[in-house]
């Protein structure tokens, strides 16, 4: 079985304002090896803005983030994507005009050694760089069955595939922390199902870390080892599905308080 | 090894192994690439798996379930089975649990080879209730790190095993084989059944070998030959054209990297020899034309104008008649600039023989085909005769026939019309199952195939319906409403059609329209509908298919037995026949009996002569709601043609 280990990532107390409206206000949480973590929460309740900071995209005014026992205010979008933070995004932002194959092999670039030089010129040590990086690619379009699209141009494939192909190219740069926003948003329900066994096998054979932003709840309470729940950018729960579920906060953050 | 020609597949792969070990056997497409196992490769492979097999108690005469997409290893788990001298029983990977019960249980099953965790878990949910089967061997071990279960064994770690003993006894495999014989079975396929349980067909290696060898020597296949094996295992097509015939000659099965990829492996692989049903065909057809309308003004020009030239002189140049010089000088250019690169683009380039079989051909889409100079033909055959009974020859390829019987085959026509075959590839009989073996295998030899057919002035067998389907009408002529509804569904316009006549005095039929195509047309003619209902009643609709229907009405008068069958009134039915309803089976096949009994009002004004019929019926939703509908439905008088030709009776069998 899995075992889920010491915090990989800890968010100190992070605060974030754009202009006069508080995004996020005050949050810690931290994020554990090996588990899946669901971010859930209303509209505008801070979640993406987490995501965002967690992977450097945004700057919080206050608070740190540990990763890796490693302290810092700021840190930019490569430097968590080098250092094994990859995500996928709300609205798909995959390169549309691209291949299934070469989208995900853009996963790949940052594992690249050879320079721009040596792969202009494609011979030898470059070519054989490129052999081991296109037979991870396709390790990885093997395991999200996506053999069928593996030349098709993205911007040709139905959202749902779409969005597994971004699955893909997250999973490319072999990630220690996988940061996922909505990856069950506008799918049917097979769909769901689909990716929520990609999710769990992820989980499962790569033991890669997952924090999910999910407003499926079935889906929430499925697969997630532990759940976070955020409303106006403040922490209101956090523990396993079973326990926020029948917090009263929770409860009434999602349908209202009686007056 | 034993004197003489081998007479088992697993002596046929040491012969392979020996003769031409490096040509290769089987390809997979995995993580992109085709990896490919040679003869000598498949020996070791086969070997390993097999001593592995015996290590755990496999005995002669049990038997191994396979379950599976195609791949290499499934196919050497049926020659390890084999060489041991048991019995591969490859089952249908589709099936529900309930069915592979069934099957496992009537099998008596001890051993299992599944493909992946989709499978291992059918297997899981049925052990309770299948207490013979014992041991589950898996092929793919993703999502398997958690199964701890006992009796669940890693393939690859039974052929580590398996090595280990062949290094122990290295004589064991082939004095294995040499104890196998020709006589004993070889294979036990379930056939799926339109009604009742499934029933196992026990083939020995004679049966399968013969029917086998002689395909290959009608069609002159050599051990150069491209296969893709791509259809169910557990269907007797795809174990003669990927195992059986590919051990007797020779040749390489190439499995595709997943069902969805299939056509696209197709087009890298490059077939030289293909079998596919005529929906797939179909598909690939209708594909074609989508991408065509999609082309540019004078590609797409330049493309229909060549294939008009391709309709009209390629099959004359086929049949060695007389074509103008300029004709062959057009047909020539045009395989230059559209024949040959759509081939290619298909994959079909390479192909030597095509066939098709199991349902009737569209005679436009069989056409489609031929004309662009793939040869496509026809067989007829089914798994109680290893499938070859007859094939078309070259050169007397016909769109509505299956061919003659091949050498070794003999067919009769009973007296009731049902079609009797004698053939060494004959079955021994349905396994635990004698009742039914005594119904379709008679004592003097002749296998009923339940098929109603004729010979036509050529010495072709022609298959018109299934016998019981097959009934008389008022004055004792020849009824068989599958095939004028398939001659009906050759339209494109028309999705389902469903005839009456038996005990009746004329042939009448419901016609359902396909709404993508009859709405395609009625846009282009600015025809305004608002629904299903609306655009099948529109009398436009009605003039098209009338039409239709008299061109049908044509086609039969010319030909003796049907000429009484030719349909004099038809309507066109409000609603789409539907499986939800119960309508059709699952696989889209008509309930005959339901829908006359739901439609008894109409089918009465069918024959009223009234020129309305009022109906009201229970729909159900998607979701589970139930509905009522109503309509009054217009009916057409169809003229019929001359000359009706006197119509040849069949007696009635005593």
């Amino acid at each position: 079985m899995k075992r889920i280990g010491e915090p990989i990532l800890t968010a100190d107390a992070i605060s974030l304002a754009f202009g006069g409206i508080t995004a996020l206000n005050g949050i810690s949480l931290e994020i554990r090896r090996h588990e899946i973590l669901a971010m859930i929460g209303p509209n505008g309740a801070g979640k993406t803005s987490m995501l965002n900071v967690i992977n450097g995209f945004y700057h919080p005014q206050a608070g740190t983030i540990t990763w890796k026992g490693e302290t810092r205010r700021h840190m930019r979008p490569y430097q968590a994507a080098a250092q094994g933070i990859a995500r996928t995004f709300q609205n798909v932002a995959l390169f549309k005009g691209m291949t299934t194959l070469d989208n995900v092999m853009t996963g790949r670039l940052l594992r690249m050694r050879r320079n721009f030089l040596w792969q202009a010129i494609h011979f030898g040590p470059a070519q054989q760089e490129e052999l081991a990086h296109r037979a991870y690619a396709e390790r990885i379009i093997d395991f999200l069955e996506i053999q069928a699209i593996r030349k098709t141009p993205v911007g040709r494939l139905p959202y749902g595939l779409q969005k597994r192909v971004e699955l893909g190219r997250a999973l490319a740069m072999e990630p220690e922390l996988l940061l996922l926003d909505e990856p069950m948003a506008g799918m049917n329900v097979e769909e769901k199902e689909d990716m929520c066994r990609f999710i769990l096998d992820v989980n499962d054979e790569f033991g890669t870390t997952i924090a999910l932003i999910e407003h499926d709840m079935g889906v929430v309470m499925d697969i997630s080892d532990r759940v976070v729940v955020l409303d106006y950018g403040r922490k209101i729960a956090d523990g396993p599905p079973d326990e926020v579920r029948i917090s009263p906060e929770v409860i009434a953050a999602y349908l209202g308080e009686q007056r | 090894m034993t004197q003489g020609a081998p007479d088992t597949f697993p002596k046929l792969l040491l012969e392979h192994a020996r003769l031409r070990p490096d040509r290769p056997a089987n390809r997979e497409k995995d993580y992109g690439i085709w990896q490919s196992w040679t003869w000598a490769e498949v020996a070791a492979e086969v070997e390993a798996l097999a001593c592995g097999l015996s290590a755990m108690g496999f005995r002669r005469g049990d038997k191994l379930a396979i379950i599976g997409d195609n791949r290499p290893r499934l196919y050497w788990a049926i020659a390890a089975a084999q060489a041991l001298g048991g019995v591969p029983v490859p089952i249908y990977q589709d099936s529900i649990a309930d069915e592979m019960a069934f099957v496992l249980d009537h099998a008596e099953i001890r051993f299992a080879v599944a493909e992946d965790q989709e499978q291992v878990d059918k297997l899981l949910a049925i052990k309770e209730s299948c207490p013979l089967l014992e041991t589950v061997i898996f092929s793919d071990r993703r999502g398997m790190r958690h199964y701890d279960q006992p009796f669940l064994h890693d393939y690859a770690k039974v052929q580590e095993r398996g090595r280990e003993l062949a290094r122990a006894d290295p004589g064991f495999f082939r004095g294995e084989i040499a104890k196998g014989s020709g006589e004993a079975t070889a294979i036990i396929l379930y056939t799926s059944g339109t009604t009742g349980r499934p029933k196992g067909v026990v083939l020995t290696f004679d049966n399968i070998m013969s029917a086998a060898q002689n395909a290959i020597s009608f069609e002159g296949l050599t051990d150069h030959e491209e296969v893709l094996a791509y259809l169910p295992m557990a269907w007797i097509g795809e174990h003669i054209f990927s195992y059986a015939q590919a051990y007797c000659a020779g040749f390489c099965a190439s499995c595709p990297e997943s069902g969805a990829t299939a056509m696209l492996d197709l087009r890298e692989l490059g077939p030289t020899y293909f079998f596919a049903p005529p929906r797939i065909f179909e598909n690939i057809l209708t594909q074609v034309m989508i991408r065509m309308e999609d082309a540019g003004w004078a590609k797409r020009k330049l493309f229909h104008y060549f294939l008009g030239v391709a309709k009209r002189v390629r099959l004359p140049i086929l049949d060695r008649q007389r074509v103008p010089f300029v004709d062959r000088v057009l047909y020539w250019l045009g395989d230059v600039l559209i024949y040959g690169p759509l081939k290619n683009s298909l994959g079909l380039s390479r192909l030597r023989v095509a066939y098709t079989a199991g349902e009737a051909i569209g005679p436009d889409l069989f056409t489609f085909y031929r004309s662009l100079g793939i040869n496509l033909k026809q067989l007829y055959g089914m798994t109680e005769s290893s499938v070859f009974l007859c094939i078309q020859k070259d050169g007397e390829v016909k769109p509505d026939t299956v061919g003659r019987p091949i050498e070794d085959v003999e067919i009769r026509i009973a007296e009731d019309g049902e079609v009797l075959f004698k053939s060494p590839g004959a079955f021994q009989g349905y396994y635990r199952n004698a009742e039914a073996t005594v119904e379709t295998k008679r004592p003097d030899g002749w296998v009923h195939t339940g098929d109603s057919g004729f010979f036509d002035a050529d010495g072709q067998l022609k298959i018109i319906d299934r016998a019981k389907d097959v009934g008389r009408l008022e004055d004792g002529s020849l009824f068989a409403p599958k095939y004028l509804e398939n001659k009906l569904k050759f339209f494109s316009w028309v999705k389902e059609a469903v005839v009456f006549g038996d005990g009746r005095p004329f042939v009448a039929a419901f016609l359902n329209i396909d709404l993508e195509a009859v709405g395609d047309w009625a846009e282009r003619r600015n025809l305004a509908y608002a629904s299903y209902q609306d655009l099948a009643a529109q009398t436009a609709v009605y003039d098209l298919l009338q039409g239709c229907v008299e061109r049908v009405n044509r086609d039969l008068a010319a030909e003796p037995a049907v000429a009484a069958s030719q349909i004099r009134r038809l309507l066109v039915l409000h609603k789409e026949l539907d499986a939800d309803d119960g309508e059709l089976t699952r696989t889209r096949k008509v309930r005959r009996r339901i829908i006359a009994a739901r439609y008894q009002p109409l089918v009465e004004a069918l024959y009223s002569g009234r020129p309305t019929g009022r109906i009201e019926t229970e729909i159900t939703f998607e979701d589970g709601r139930k509905g009522r509908m109503r309509a009054e439905l217009a009916i057409r008088d169809v003229a019929t043609s001359l000359p009706m030709v006197e119509p040849v009776a069949f007696k009635k069998a005593s």
